[in-house]
């Protein structure tokens, strides 16, 4: 029971970052009709994007120290970050909260990078056949991650979380079990309440907005909504510009969990779009659904008993659901008939 | 000229033919092999010897990889007469003077392996084909090792591997050609059994997370064969994929497994995340069959420490060598690594330098590069003032054979470097072991790809006498 219940929560957290990069993934799909091979990228983007931060606040003014001596016998460095020398414990409370302050950095910036991205490049290839979005996509993935290995490297950076969120929450006894049954860190379930933060605003945006409202109108038809007279391509362009920013925010979040390197955003590319097809191309509902059900089942597939009887089942199980979804409902769970059925 | 091409009969042009291929030199290398026995490849003819520096500079091992490139840089330095000499002042052997090897100045070409064994092999041979190394060294991961050393075993080059832990390097997959300074697996199980024996008790339930090759098989293999011999039981292992990232799926079940111990096989970052995710888990403040729960890293280096933080405080593994041991080797290479690069050297960069040393020691008691003979130089060679104390490479399994050091990460450190702190050390006899118990066969000291072979299937190949 408490092994199964630390799983779950296991799958949730996993889940919150597969659903927050698959709804932008599906978001595109659903508004411009693109396959975005570059979503990875963006994801990737937005864990730079804090690295970017933390770096530029904890740029350090070096002063050697001649009455010291290093262990080799060099005068001692005393390395003091400038935001602690110019704005004091505020500075120090900057630094140790640089992960969720950079979300301020990462919006505004992740921004620019999707509408540029779409107005750039993916425009020019609305009218192309699905292969060649893909490739251009990819490549467009491949230069991005180049350009990161060139500024930051290939080694992955860690960064930490505030002191205040390091350590686990006694979740069992939450749920009335006995004490330290089941823990699960507070980052975690820090990452998991943010994802579900991050979904929900993106749901009320579109539900309860008139911007939301013609956004979902050209989804289902955008011939008719442009006959009306709106510019729904502007729109789209900035679904566009949302959806970087929600995976951009999602690979914010994610740093403190694994150091992220250039590498990340592929990593996570292929997981995303399995779980856009599990979900149904273009169904937000879906993509969310699917996210979180990936992330459990993966989870649960890790667990000794279950990898005892189906060894290896670990690393297969979400390509294996994917076959099995593609087999017997090829639009995906919460997919629109007619969707990858033709 | 009509009437001489008229007089020639074929029986003639054979002949001329025949004495013109021998004439050319490339012939001795075909047919009279044996012969010969100062030909082998890459054999260096100018005033410079090429080293090769095979070293993953990207992957989950890339912290190591780059300590490593640093030592060999310095190693280079020293051996070309630069610098402050570091440790060939302090080695037994006097053979060095800095002035390169044999009088020729080193030169030294890098590759990246990427922590994968392909792209190792594919480095290697590049360094071997196309930029002439009479010798190829470089870590990390024992996959990438044991591939590369079977590809110098085959062109005739002598491997120097530096990180490699597993106890296949020099068991069952051991080479000729090659030779590890670096202790193994099974030294570090016998080595720390008795410190955890002391500090946790001998009623331990431990389970295992272990990295999928090799290297990781050996040491779960090692460290539960130590482990039991304590009294301690072995809940099933679990394997992981190297590079995994998020190791939490595989954390959670140990969370109410019964275990309390976590012995965690991985190595690089993949240690660095799964032990800093079992911290977060809050494994180590839980309570389990009434006692504390404990974590162990049977091997540790300072780079993971720094990277694990305070996560690592209080955890026990192994270091074949560590910057703060005091005898005058370490001193002597510890100064020269600070000044030069900022930072004190990590048991990889030491390793590292230490094989560079030992091939061109190797070389001059041989006084020549030819392989076999360097290899029966360094085989059986005793040694001292590298940093281990006396040393011994044993010829039976080119391993080399000295003391292992337990250390711990330590609890308040006066330094940023200032992570590990040695508190046992494990003697070199009680380390040594049978070769016999892990087989393999070195193979012969010719390589066993023939050099017509090559130069056929590789005709940019240097290859002279």
């Amino acid at each position: 029971m408490e092994a199964l219940l630390a799983q779950l929560l296991n799958g949730l957290d996993k889940g919150g970052a597969y659903a927050l990069i698959a709804l932008g993934l599906t978001l595109v799909f659903g508004t411009l009709g693109v396959v975005n091979f570059a979503h990875g990228a963006l994801f990737m983007l937005g864990a730079f994007c804090a690295v970017a931060f933390r770096q530029l606040i904890t740029l350090e003014s070096i002063t050697i120290d001649p009455d010291q001596l290093s262990p080799w016998g060099t005068p001692l460095e005393i390395k003091t970050p400038l935001a602690q020398t110019w704005f004091g414990e505020w500075g120090s409370f900057i630094v140790e909260y640089s992960v969720p302050l950079s979300i301020v950095f990462a919006i505004p910036v992740m921004l620019l990078i999707g509408i540029a991205m779409e107005r750039g490049l993916i425009k020019h290839f609305y009218k192309r056949p699905h292969a060649e979005q893909i490739l251009v996509t990819f490549g467009l993935a491949i230069v991005l991650q180049e350009v990161v290995k060139a500024i930051f490297g290939a080694n992955p950076i860690s960064q930490p979380m505030p002191s205040a969120l390091q350590g686990a929450a006694d979740v069992g006894s939450w749920l009335g079990l006995a004490p330290n049954m089941v823990t699960y860190p507070w980052w975690r379930l820090t990452y998991f309440v943010f994802s579900i933060g991050v979904l929900s605003a993106v749901f009320a945006f579109l539900r309860f907005t008139t911007f939301g409202m013609v956004v979902r109108a050209g989804m289902v038809d955008r011939e008719t909504v442009g006959i009306l007279g709106i510019n729904i391509g502007r729109r789209f362009t900035i679904m566009f510009g949302i959806a970087a920013v929600v995976a951009g925010l999602a690979g914010v979040m994610y740093t403190p969990l694994v150091p992220p390197n250039y590498h990340l955003g592929m990593d996570f590319l292929v997981l995303s779009f399995v779980v856009v097809v599990v979900g149904g191309m273009g169904s937000l509902p879906g993509a969310v659904a699917a996210g979180f059900l990936l992330g459990i089942l993966q989870s649960f597939a890790s667990m000794n008993e279950v990898k005892s009887i189906l060894p290896g089942i670990d690393q297969i199980i979400i390509y294996l659901t994917a076959v099995v979804i593609l087999l017997v409902r090829p639009r995906g769970l919460l997919g629109r008939r007619g969707v990858m059925e033709s | 000229m009509t009437d001489t091409l008229k007089g020639m009969r074929r029986r003639t042009l054979l002949k001329s033919g025949l004495a013109g291929i021998l004439a050319t030199g490339v012939a001795p290398l075909i047919f009279t092999r044996g012969a010969y026995a100062q030909e082998f490849c890459n054999a260096p003819t100018g005033d410079t010897v090429t080293l090769g520096f095979n070293v993953p500079q990207t992957g989950a091992y890339a912290d190591e990889g780059a300590d490593e490139l640093k030592a060999y840089e310095l190693a280079v330095e020293h051996l070309n007469g630069g610098g402050d000499g570091g440790m060939i002042p302090t080695f037994s052997s006097k053979t060095l003077k800095g002035s390169g090897i044999l009088g020729k100045k080193v030169a030294y070409v890098t590759g990246d392996t990427q922590t994968k064994a392909d792209a190792a092999r594919d480095s290697a041979r590049r360094m071997i084909e196309r930029d002439g190394a009479v010798m190829i060294t470089g870590g990390s991961s024992s996959g990438v090792a044991i591939a590369v050393q079977g590809l110098c075993q085959e062109m005739g080059v002598i491997f120097m591997a530096a990180l490699t832990h597993s106890n296949d390097t020099t068991g069952k997959d051991k080479k000729r050609y090659g030779f590890r300074h670096f202790f193994n697996a099974y030294q570090s199980g016998i080595a720390i059994a008795p410190t955890l024996g002391k500090a946790y008790g001998t009623d331990r339930i431990a389970y295992h997370l272990t990295a999928d090759y090799t290297w990781g098989w050996t040491q779960e293999e090692s460290m539960k064969n130590a482990t039991e011999a304590l009294g301690w039981k072995t809940i099933a292992p679990v394997r992981t994929p190297v590079g995994a990232g998020d190791f939490s799926q595989y954390i959670t079940p140990v969370l109410n497994s019964g275990a309390d111990v976590l012995v965690l096989n991985h190595y690089g970052f993949d240690m660095v995340n799964s032990l800093t995710q079992a911290v977060q888990f809050g494994l180590r403040d839980k309570q389990v069959n009434g006692k504390q729960f404990e974590i162990v890293v049977p091997l540790v280096s300072d780079l993971m420490a720094k990277g694990a933080g305070a996560s690592m405080k209080g955890i026990y593994g192994t270091a074949n060598w560590d910057w703060q041991l005091g005898d005058d080797a370490s001193k002597a290479f510890t100064k020269s690594f600070g000044a030069k690069f900022g930072q004190p050297p990590s048991q990889a960069a030491h390793t590292s330098y230490v094989q560079t040393l030992l091939y061109a020691d190797a070389c001059e008691r041989a006084g020549t590069f030819y392989p076999p003979e360097v290899i029966k130089a360094l085989e059986d060679y005793e040694f001292d003032g590298l940093g281990n104390g006396p040393t011994t490479y044993r010829g039976a399994d080119h391993q080399c054979f000295k003391d292992v050091y337990v250390v711990q990460g330590k609890q308040a450190p006066a330094n940023p470097f200032d992570l590990l702190q040695v508190v046992d050390v494990a003697s070199k006899d009680a380390v040594t072991y049978d070769p016999a118990i892990f087989g393999g066969e070195l193979g012969p000291d010719t390589p066993a790809m023939l050099i017509v072979d090559v130069l056929i299937s590789n005709p940019g190949g240097r290859f002279s006498r």
